[in-house]
C-alpha cells in the first residue's frame, strides 16, 4: 500500500534526475550558443564546426563600403600545442586596416614530425566581444589541414572588419592554436579496461 | 593613513596574542593584501578594504548583540524567555539594509570593472604562453622599444631549484627569493600600458603578479588579454638604479610543479628597456650562430648539464633516475644508449601522449645537441658519442 | 545503538547492518562511515600542515603533496559532510514527522552500501604504484579541472567512483522527499515541519538536480579521454571553459547541499536552548528556499578570471552579492532568537552559537570573493581556503557536531559526558581559528592554493596555521572517545532530555525504540 503513494513521487524525481543528466550534456550547444552571442572566451563555434556562412556578411560588409576614417590594428599570434611537433607562425605579425576593406595574410607552418599529421586550427580572438565584427572569407581554419611528414604550407587568411565593430575597440587579436585532430584517438575502450585491470 | 595605523596595530596585537616567542625577532607577520603599483591594484585594494570595513562593521553589531543576549539573556541571571517569534516590520527592515548595502558595493564595483577590462591603447603586448612548469613570453608589438619578435623562456632560478629538492639540505630562508625568482624576468617599462595575452601550452595556467593586479588564467587553445601601467610615482618609491621588481606565481593548479613556476617582472627606465631589447636582439643573433659552429665534447658535456638541469632535471631528476612510471629513468635507458638518432629524435619531436614536450620547438640546436651528449655520458651512460647541432638541426 | 530486546523481528550481527532496511540503523551506518571519512580526510589534511609546516620541502614529493590536497577536498565533500548530513536526516526525519520508517526502506538499504565501494574506488590508486610516495591516486584539485585531469592515467577509477557517490545522493534525495511528501503524520502541514525538515527538504531538490549534472560532466570526461570525444577537448572543438562552467554549475549548489542541513540543525538547537520559538519560521523557509535558487545563477563567480566579457564579470558579480540576502535573514533570525531568551549553554548550544558566529564570518569573506575587481587577487590564494573552511568547517561540520551532541542522548538513552564534551568543543573552537584565520592573511599577501612549497616571506603564519591544524585534528579523537563512552553508559536521558526542546523526536523514550511512530501520531 505505502509503495502505491510513494510510485508517482518516486517516477516523477527519477524524472527529473534524468532530464538533469540530459541536462548536463545540453550545457554543450548553450554553451556554444552563449559563446556565439556574447563572445564568451574568444571563440567562434561555427568556424569550427565547418558551418560558417559568410556570404551574407561579405555582401553586407562590403555594400557599406569602406570606413577610412577609422584604422583598426589587427594582430596574429599562433601557438602550437605542446602534442603536435610543428612550427608555426604568422608571416605578418600585425596590420592596419580600414573597416570594410578586404584583406589577405598569410600564415606558415611544417610539420616538424615523421608522420601525416591531420591538424586543426582553432581560432580564438580578444576581445572577445569583436568576433562578430571579424567575418573571415577564407580561412585555413575552416577544415583539417593534411601534413606530410616534413611538410611546409603557406596558408591565406581573408578577411574583413565590419563596420559595426564597436567604437572603443582600436587593436584585434586573432589568435590560432593547431592541435592533432588524432591526438588522444588512439586510446580506446581496451585502454580504459587495461587501466582497470592492471592499475 | 588610520587604517594602515589600525593594521599596524592588529599585528602587534596578533603577534603578542599568539607568544610566538623566538620567531618574533624576525617575524613576518604580514596581514593583508598588497596596494600595488598600478590603478588596477590600487583600485583593487581600495574596494578590498572598503567591503572589509564594511563587514567589520555588520560584523560588530550583529556579534555585538550576540555576545549582549549571551551575558543577559541566560537563565542563570533568572531571565524568563519572552514571546515574540515574528515582525513583519523587522524582518522588512533587516531585508532591505543589507540590500542597500550591496548596491553601494555594486556601484564602484562597476567603475573599477570596466576600467581594469579597458585594454585599448596599449603600448606594448606581450604573449605569455603558460608550459607545464616555465612561462615562455614573446613580444608580439612595442611602440617604445621596437621589441617585437623577442622571445625567451623564464623558469625557476638555479639557486631556488636546487634548494627545493627534497632532503637537499638547504636552509631556504638564505636563498633569495626562495621559489619567488627566474632566470630571465619579463622587462617593461614604466609608465606604459603593457597588454598581457596569455594561454597555456598544454594545460591551464594563471598569470598573476599581484602588485600588478593583473591574474587571467591561460588556456590551451585561446587566448585571454589583460592589461597593466605601472605608476611611475609608486615605481619611484621603490625603484633602484632604474630598476624595480615585482613577483608572483601560477595561479591554477597545472600538475606537479606548479608551486614552482614563478613569474617575476622587471619594470625599468625607457632607456633602459631600449638596450634591454637590443641586448636581446643581439643574444638571439649569438644563439643562432652557436647552432652553426662545431663543438667539442666538453663543451657539449659541460654545457648539456646546465641546459638539463633546466629543463630536464624536474621530471628525469638530476639523478637520471626519473619518476616512474609518468617520467622514465634515463639512467640505463634503451633510448640514450641506443642509437643516438632516435635519442635525437625523441627530444626534438617529443612523444606525443605523454609528458615528454618536442623541445625543437623550445631549445636551440646548440642547447640539445649538448643535452642530449650530456645524457649520454652521465650517470653511467657511457655511450662515448656526442650530437652536434648540424644533427639536431637535419632532424627538424 | 538502539536496543534489540523490545523486537525480535529482526537479524543481529553482521547480517543486521548488511540487511538493514530501519531507517535508525542505516542512519547509524552513515554517521560511523562519515566519521570513518572525517578520520581518513583529515589524516591527508595532517600531511598537508605537516608539509607546510616550514619552507622547503620536507616531508612528501609535490605531486603526493597534490594528491593529499585532491583527495582531502574530494573525501571529506563526498565522503565526510554529505553522508553525515544524510545520516541526520535518516536518524531523525522520519521521527520528526511522525513516520515509521523511510518511504523506501530498501533503496534506502542500497543507497548506503554503494558508498562504500564509491571511497574505495576513489582511494585505491593511492596504493598502486612502486611505493607509497609514488601512489596514483587523483592529484587535479577537488575541482578536476580539464585539460589537467585528462592527463591523469587511471581516470576511469575516479569517474566511477564519482557516479557511485552521485547515484547514493540520488537515491537517498529520492527517499527523503518521498518520506516528507507523503509521509508526515495527519496535522504535520508543511509550515509546521521542523526547519531541519525543510531544509533537508530543498537539499534533497538541489542533490536530484545538480548531482546528475555532475555525472554527466564525469562522463564527458570519460568519453573525452577513452571514446575520441571532444567535450572539452580544444582539438576537436571543445572548450576546457566549458568543463568549467558544467562543474561550477552543479559546485556552487554543491557548496548549499553542504551547509543548508547545518542551517537546519542549528535553527533546531538555538530555540531548545534559548527556551523561545525560533524568530521568523517563514521567512527562514522562504530564505532557505531562495539561498537555493540563487545557487543555480551565481556559478561563475568561481572563474572570473578565466577571461570573460565585462557584461558577464558584472552579471555574476551582482547575483553572486544578492546572496547575502537571504543569510544574512538567517544571521539575524537566530540572533533575535537568542535575544531576550532564558539561554543555556550545554555542549550543542556551544557548537551552534559558533556556528553562527564563524559561519558568518566565512560569508563575509564570501561577500569579498563575490566583488570581481577584489577577486582577481583573492582567487586561487589561502584566501579563498581560509573562506571554504570557515563556511564548511566552522559552518558545515560545526552544525553536524552540534547535532550529534544535540540527539545522542536521544540515539542512546545516555548523556553524554558534559565537561569532556565542553572541553571538546573549547579545543575545536579555538584551534580551528589558530588553523584558519592566519590563512585569510597569508592569501592577501599573495600566496597560491595548492602549492607543497613557499617563499618564508609565508611562513610564520603557515607555522601557526599547522599548530592550529594538529591541534583541532587531534580534538576530534577526543570526539570519538566521548561518542563511544556515551554509547557504552552515562547518565540515563530522558524523553525530553532537553529542557526547552519541542518536537515529536522528544516525545518517544530514550533511546528511541527501533520501530517509533507505527501509528501516527497527533498533532495539535
Amino acid at each position: 500500500m505505502t509503495k502505491h503513494i510513494h510510485r508517482r513521487t518516486v517516477l516523477g524525481l527519477s524524472l527529473v534526475a534524468v532530464l538533469m543528466f540530459g541536462f548536463g550534456f545540453a550545457l554543450v550547444p548553450l554553451y556554444n550558443v552563449f559563446c556565439q552571442a556574447f563572445g564568451f572566451n574568444g571563440r567562434n563555434i561555427e568556424v569550427e564546426n565547418g558551418t560558417y556562412q559568410v556570404r551574407e556578411e561579405v555582401v553586407r560588409t562590403l555594400r557599406d563600403g569602406v570606413d577610412k576614417n577609422r584604422t583598426i590594428t589587427v594582430q596574429f599570434l599562433a601557438n602550437e600545442n605542446k602534442d603536435l611537433p610543428w612550427e608555426f607562425r604568422p608571416l605578418q605579425r600585425e596590420i592596419n586596416v580600414h573597416p570594410g576593406e578586404v584583406k589577405q595574410v598569410r600564415f606558415y607552418a611544417r610539420n616538424l614530425s615523421d608522420k601525416t599529421v591531420v591538424a586543426r586550427a582553432i581560432p580564438s580572438m580578444q576581445p572577445s566581444v569583436a568576433i562578430k565584427y571579424f567575418t573571415k572569407v577564407e580561412c585555413f581554419c575552416f577544415n583539417n589541414q593534411i601534413f606530410k611528414p616534413g611538410e611546409a604550407k603557406e596558408m591565406p587568411l581573408i578577411f574583413v572588419v565590419d563596420r559595426k565593430l564597436p567604437q572603443g575597440i582600436d587593436k584585434l587579436t586573432q589568435s590560432y592554436t593547431f592541435f592533432d585532430t588524432q591526438q588522444g584517438k588512439s586510446d580506446s575502450v581496451a585502454a580504459a579496461v587495461k587501466s582497470l585491470v592492471h592499475g | 593613513m588610520s587604517v594602515i595605523k589600525t593594521m599596524k596595530i592588529l599585528r602587534s596585537l596578533f603577534a603578542v596574542a599568539l607568544l610566538i616567542g623566538p620567531a618574533l625577532a624576525k617575524a613576518n607577520y604580514g596581514l593583508n593584501m598588497t596596494r600595488g603599483v598600478t590603478a588596477n591594484s590600487h583600485t583593487m585594494y581600495d574596494l578590498h578594504m572598503m567591503v572589509l570595513w564594511i563587514c567589520v562593521v555588520v560584523g560588530v553589531a550583529v556579534f555585538g548583540v550576540i555576545i549582549y543576549s549571551i551575558i543577559y539573556h541566560r537563565k542563570s541571571k533568572g531571565v524568563t524567555p519572552a514571546s515574540f517569534h515574528e515582525s513583519t516590520t523587522v524582518e522588512v527592515i533587516w531585508t532591505i539594509i543589507p540590500f542597500a548595502i550591496l548596491v553601494a558595493i555594486a556601484v564602484p564595483t562597476t567603475t573599477s570593472l570596466l576600467a581594469y577590462e579597458d585594454v585599448s591603447n596599449s603600448d606594448i603586448d606581450i604573449k605569455a604562453t603558460g608550459w607545464q612548469w616555465k612561462w615562455e613570453y614573446e613580444y608580439i608589438s612595442d611602440k617604445v622599444g621596437d621589441g617585437a619578435g623577442v622571445r625567451f623562456m623564464s623558469q625557476l632560478d638555479k639557486d631556488s631549484d636546487a634548494a627545493r629538492k627534497p632532503h637537499s639540505g638547504v636552509d631556504v630562508t638564505k636563498i633569495d627569493h626562495y621559489l619567488l625568482n627566474v632566470d630571465n624576468p619579463l622587462v617593461v617599462p614604466v609608465g606604459k600600458k603593457v597588454r598581457i595575452l596569455t594561454t597555456g601550452k598544454d594545460v591551464i595556467h594563471s598569470w598573476w603578479v599581484p602588485a600588478l593586479g593583473v591574474k587571467r588564467d591561460a588556456i590551451p587553445g585561446y587566448i585571454n588579454e589583460s592589461q597593466f601601467t605601472v605608476e611611475k610615482a609608486d615605481w619611484d618609491k621603490v625603484q633602484k638604479d632604474g630598476e624595480a621588481i615585482f613577483r608572483g606565481q601560477c595561479a591554477e593548479l597545472c600538475g606537479r610543479e606548479h608551486g614552482f613556476m614563478p613569474i617575476v617582472v622587471k619594470v625599468v627606465s625607457e632607456d633602459k628597456y631600449k638596450d634591454w631589447v637590443k641586448t636581446q636582439k643581439g643574444a638571439a643573433l649569438a644563439a643562432a650562430a652557436d647552432s652553426n659552429k662545431v663543438w667539442t665534447k666538453d663543451e657539449l658535456i659541460q654545457h648539456g648539464a646546465e641546459v638539463y638541469a633546466k629543463n630536464c632535471a624536474a621530471c628525469h631528476q638530476p639523478s637520471g633516475e626519473g619518476l616512474p612510471p609518468m617520467f622514465p629513468a634515463l639512467k640505463g635507458s634503451k633510448i640514450v644508449k641506443g642509437p643516438i638518432e632516435n635519442h635525437i629524435h625523441i627530444v626534438v619531436k617529443g612523444k606525443p601522449g605523454t609528458a615528454m614536450a618536442p623541445f625543437g620547438t623550445m631549445l636551440s640546436d646548440a642547447d640539445i645537441a649538448a643535452a642530449i651528449t650530456y645524457e649520454r655520458n652521465s650517470w653511467g651512460n657511457n655511450d662515448g658519442d656526442m650530437a652536434q647541432p648540424s644533427q639536431i638541426k637535419a632532424a627538424h | 545503538m538502539s536496543d534489540n530486546h523490545q523486537h525480535h523481528d529482526h537479524p543481529t550481527g553482521i547480517k543486521r547492518w548488511l540487511f538493514t532496511t530501519n531507517h535508525k540503523d542505516i542512519g547509524t551506518l552513515y554517521l560511523w562511515f562519515s566519521f570513518t571519512m572525517l578520520l581518513i580526510g583529515g589524516s591527508f589534511a595532517m600531511v598537508i600542515r605537516a608539509e607546510l609546516m616550514y619552507p622547503g620541502m620536507q616531508l612528501v614529493d609535490p605531486n603526493f603533496f597534490n594528491m593529499m590536497t585532491t583527495l582531502h577536498g574530494l573525501v571529506m565533500v563526498f565522503g565526510a559532510i554529505m553522508p553525515s548530513t544524510v545520516g541526520l536526516a535518516n536518524w531523525c526525519i522520519p521521527m520528526m514527522i511522525g513516520a515509521p520508517d523511510m518511504a523506501l526502506p530498501r533503496m534506502n538499504n542500497w543507497s548506503f552500501w554503494i558508498l562504500p565501494f564509491a571511497a574505495l574506488m576513489l582511494l585505491m590508486p593511492m596504493f598502486m604504484g612502486g611505493n607509497f610516495m609514488s601512489g596514483q591516486g587523483p592529484a587535479f584539485g577537488w575541482t578536476f579541472y580539464e585539460p589537467l585531469s585528462g592527463q591523469y592515467n587511471k581516470l576511469a577509477f575516479f569517474v566511477f567512483a564519482i557516479h557511485l557517490l552521485g547515484i547514493s545522493s540520488i537515491m537517498g534525495s529520492i527517499n527523503i522527499i518521498a518520506t516528507i511528501l507523503n509521509m508526515r503524520a495527519p496535522g504535520m502541514t508543511l509550515m509546521k515541519m521542523p526547519l531541519f525538515v525543510w531544509t533537508w527538504l530543498i537539499t534533497a531538490f538541489l542533490l536530484i538536480a545538480v548531482m546528475p549534472v555532475l555525472a554527466g560532466a564525469v562522463t564527458m570526461m570519460l568519453t573525452d579521454k577513452y571514446f575520441g570525444t571532444s567535450f572539452f577537448n580544444a582539438a576537436g572543438g571543445g572548450d576546457p571553459v566549458l568543463f568549467q562552467h558544467v562543474f561550477w554549475f552543479f559546485g556552487h549548489p554543491e557548496v548549499y547541499i553542504m551547509i543548508l542541513p547545518s542551517f537546519g540543525i542549528v535553527s533546531q538547537i538555538i530555540p531548545t536552548f534559548a527556551r523561545k520559538k525560533l524568530f521568523g519560521y517563514a521567512s527562514m523557509v522562504y530564505a532557505t528556499a531562495a539561498i537555493a535558487f540563487l545557487s543555480f545563477i551565481v556559478w561563475a563567480h568561481h572563474m572570473f578570471t578565466v577571461g570573460m566579457p565585462v557584461a558577464g564579470e558584472l552579471y555574476f558579480t551582482y547575483a553572486t552579492v544578492m546572496i547575502a540576502v537571504p543569510t544574512a535573514v538567517k544571521v539575524f533570525n537566530w540572533t533575535a532568537t537568542m535575544w531576550k531568551g532564558a539561554m543555556t549553554f550545554e555542549t550543542p548550544m556551544l557548537w551552534a552559537i559558533a556556528f553562527v558566529v564563524l559561519f558568518t564570518i566565512g560569508g563575509f569573506t564570501g561577500l569579498m570573493l563575490g566583488v570581481a575587481t577584489s577577486d582577481f587577487q583573492y582567487q586561487d590564494t589561502y584566501f579563498v581556503v581560509a573562506h571554504f573552511h570557515y563556511v564548511l568547517v566552522t559552518g558545515a561540520l560545526f552544525g553536524v557536531i552540534g547535532g550529534v551532541y544535540y540527539w545522542l542522548p536521544k540515539w542512546t538513552g545516555n548523556m553524554y559526558n558534559e565537561k569532556l564534551s565542553k572541553l571538546h568543543f573549547w579545543i575545536s573552537a579555538i584551534s580551528v581559528n589558530v588553523l584558519f584565520f592566519p590563512q585569510h592573511f597569508i592569501g592577501l599577501q599573495g600566496m597560491p592554493r595548492r602549492v607543497p612549497d613557499y617563499n618564508p616571506m609565508f611562513a610564520d603564519w603557515n607555522f601557526v596555521s599547522s599548530i592550529g591544524g594538529f591541534v583541532f585534528g587531534a580534538s576530534q579523537l577526543l570526539f570519538l572517545y566521548i561518542v563511544i563512552s556515551t554509547i557504552r553508559g552515562g547518565a540515563k536521558a530522558t524523553s525530553q532530555v532537553w529542557e526547552g526542546a519541542e518536537g515529536l523526536e522528544w516525545t518517544v523514550p530514550s533511546p528511541a525504540p527501533y520501530h517509533t511512530f507505527e501509528n501516527p501520531p497527533l498533532i495539535k
